[in-house]
């Protein structure tokens, strides 16, 4: 049945009872909710969790099919110096860390993004260039942190990689 | 004065910062260093005030003048360079000479703190003989012609002949390579100087060799870099395959980035041996290290390189390059050295290093000297990418910020900061550039670039460029 219709079986539907009113809204929400994601041609909205370089983390709804650079720049995250070259694969500041199960489903990198990540500071075995990866749903949840910041220039992370 | 169009809010807003209670930082140097310097501080007190001081009328500094004009989209950090500049608590001051203008020590005594940040202008010599022979540059300077910095504008190389020679295998070495090869099509959409593009309409240079004098496993330039000289059009790669012989048993250990580059270099090998003949040629020469240019019959130009053999001693990154004995003379008509830029003193009053040529300090904070900061080449010495700088700026940044917090920098002192220093300056008939002034020559270069096709124009002369400013 049509988005339309099954708002209007529901809201024919008499309740006598305040619990089952508010049930009867949490079901219409639910399915507005669902009706947007599978009918919007701009995609569903995307959880994601980012960790910078203090470790503080925040968590934001991005736009599937925005580049993890974008919603870090749309989002105004607080991470210092991200994306010097504003997406152009010029440099390694949108340097990203996945978490494993992560990194291993997401579309292997081209040679251009390998050259600039080599560069990275804190590369590491996880490591992608935010500005080449795309959010999908099945990120949704998904936790992308920075290099920790060192408090000692003396230990300075040594690449993992 | 810099900051907005309108020139009242803009006295109001200056004075109610400049006499206002928050600390005041001055940064010497209006490149990355100094302007990733800028952001960390503006962003993290909102009652800072910073302002920076530039020699030239023009800020970016290298990303200016040392980012190859073929790279346009490294030069995009000027964007948020540009952002910090235009902030409300931040004053751009060009065309102020600290060192003769103004003394470090009068900076000290009008600021909280002053954070040195004004990179490497001068180049480290091969100290050969013939190093003063025509035909010899300094990569520095020759980067500095084709990008149009004042001092190098009466360079006029002369690339009629075949075979360049580059010493140095660093991403500058590559560079310059990649200007004398590529071709003019390509070039004349950049932002490389118009006498630099008439230079090369006109050479004949056809082989370029970059030489170094340790091997393939400790070669200093990116991957990206070589690809880039790989896919040059018309251009064929011209190694030694001698030279990567002992190479494929070390590769399987070697981290990621190193055992990429390497990898690519041995293709080329393989790839180019028994080619057909391209109508120019680039290449790596491995183990050597300059003796001798070699001058001509006029006994005034370079005619050719006396290179000593080397060996390797040790492996890996720290491998050291050792004289056998044997030498080797390559001929060619032109020879740039690319073995590093070098950092120069400013005033008596900062302590400097002549053996490392840097300002020595503690992770930012300049020894011996309370106040007193550094970011960037003048702190690391001149390595390394524009990324590496900004986290560098930022170490120093924090560094700042914590001796603010613990009283170390004592902030109950009010300070006079850019209001005494621009009062000085009027005394002794200095005028600075304002933000706003260089975004008139800004304007006016890319208005010049774009009636030929190019993003910019630029001015060559100091005196056109104040001409433009204060019009």
């Amino acid at each position: 049945m049509g988005y339309s219709e099954a708002v209007s079986q529901l809201s024919s539907l008499t309740v006598n009872q305040t619990g089952s009113r508010a049930l009867l809204f949490y079901v219409v929400c639910v399915c507005v909710c669902v009706c947007v994601c599978v009918f919007s041609s701009s995609g569903c909205k995307v959880l994601l969790h980012f960790v910078n370089q203090s470790g503080m983390k925040t968590s934001v709804s991005a736009m599937e099919g925005e580049s993890l650079l974008e919603v870090v720049i749309n989002k105004n995250l607080q991470i210092d110096g991200f994306g010097a070259c504003e997406g152009t694969l010029a440099c390694s500041t949108c340097h990203l860390i996945f978490e494993d199960g992560v990194y291993e489903k997401m579309e292997p990198m081209a040679d251009e993004e390998m050259d600039m990540l080599d560069l990275a500071y804190g590369l590491t075995k996880l490591s992608r260039l935010g500005c080449q990866v795309t959010v999908e749903r099945w990120m949704d949840g998904m936790t992308v942190r920075v290099p920790q910041e060192v408090k000692d220039r003396r230990e300075k992370p040594e690449a993992e990689i | 004065m810099c900051g907005g169009d309108d020139e009242i809010p803009t006295l109001t807003r200056r004075l109610s910062s400049a006499s206002g209670p928050g600390p005041k930082v001055c940064i010497v140097g209006g490149g990355p260093a100094g302007f990733y310097t800028a952001q960390h501080l503006l962003k993290a007190r909102d009652d800072m005030v910073v302002d920076v001081y530039e020699r030239l009328p023009v800020p970016f500094g290298l990303v200016r003048f040392g980012v190859a004009p073929d790279h346009p989209e490294v030069k995009n950090v000027i964007n948020t360079f540009t952002q910090t500049a235009q902030h409300e608590r931040c004053y751009f001051y060009g065309n102020v000479n600290v060192g003769t203008d103004v003394s470090v020590e009068e900076l000290r005594k009008a600021y909280h703190a002053v954070v040195l940040s004004y990179g490497a202008e001068a180049n480290r010599s091969m100290r050969v003989s013939g190093e003063g022979l025509a035909g010899v540059f300094s990569a520095r300077d020759f980067v500095g012609w084709y990008n149009g910095l004042p001092s190098n504008k009466e360079l006029q190389p002369h690339l009629n002949c075949e075979t360049v020679v580059i010493l140095g295998q660093g991403n500058v070495a590559l560079d310059v390579a990649r200007i004398l090869l590529s071709p003019l099509d390509l070039l004349k959409k950049t932002d490389i100087t118009q006498h630099a593009l008439d230079t090369l309409a006109a050479s004949r240079v056809r082989r370029v060799l970059i030489v170094g004098r340790r091997g393939p496993l400790q070669i200093a330039c990116t991957i990206k870099e070589v690809r880039e000289m790989i896919n040059l059009p018309d251009t064929a790669a011209d190694m030694l395959p001698a030279d990567f012989e002992s190479i494929s048993e070390a590769l399987k250990d070697l981290p990621r980035p190193r055992k990429r580059l390497t990898e690519l270099m041995m293709k080329t090998v393989k790839t180019e041996s028994g080619q057909h003949k391209a109508n120019k040629s680039w290449g790596f020469r491995f183990l050597r290290s300059p003796l001798e240019v070699l001058p001509g019959p006029d006994g005034k130009r370079v005619a050719g390189i006396r290179l000593a053999v080397n060996k390797l001693e040790g492996s890996g990154e720290d491998a050291k390059a050792v004289p056998t004995g044997q030498t080797e003379d390559l001929e060619c008509g032109m020879v740039i050295s690319s073995i590093g830029y070098k950092s120069l003193p400013i005033d008596p009053c900062v302590p400097f290093d002549p053996r490392s040529a840097i300002v020595p300090n503690n992770m930012g904070r300049v020894k011996d000297t309370a106040g007193l900061y550094c970011s960037g080449w003048v702190k690391r010495g001149p390595t390394g990418v524009i990324a590496t700088t900004m986290n560098d700026s930022f170490d120093t940044a924090r560094m700042l910020l914590k001796d603010m917090d613990s009283g170390m920098l004592n902030l109950s002192v009010n300070k006079p900061g850019g209001q005494e220093i621009t009062a000085l300056l009027k005394e002794r008939g200095v005028r600075a550039v304002s933000f706003p002034e260089w975004e008139k020559i800004n304007l006016e270069e890319v208005r010049r670039g774009t009636a030929v096709g190019k993003p910019r124009e630029k001015f060559l002369d100091v005196k056109d460029m104040l001409a433009v400013a204060w019009s």
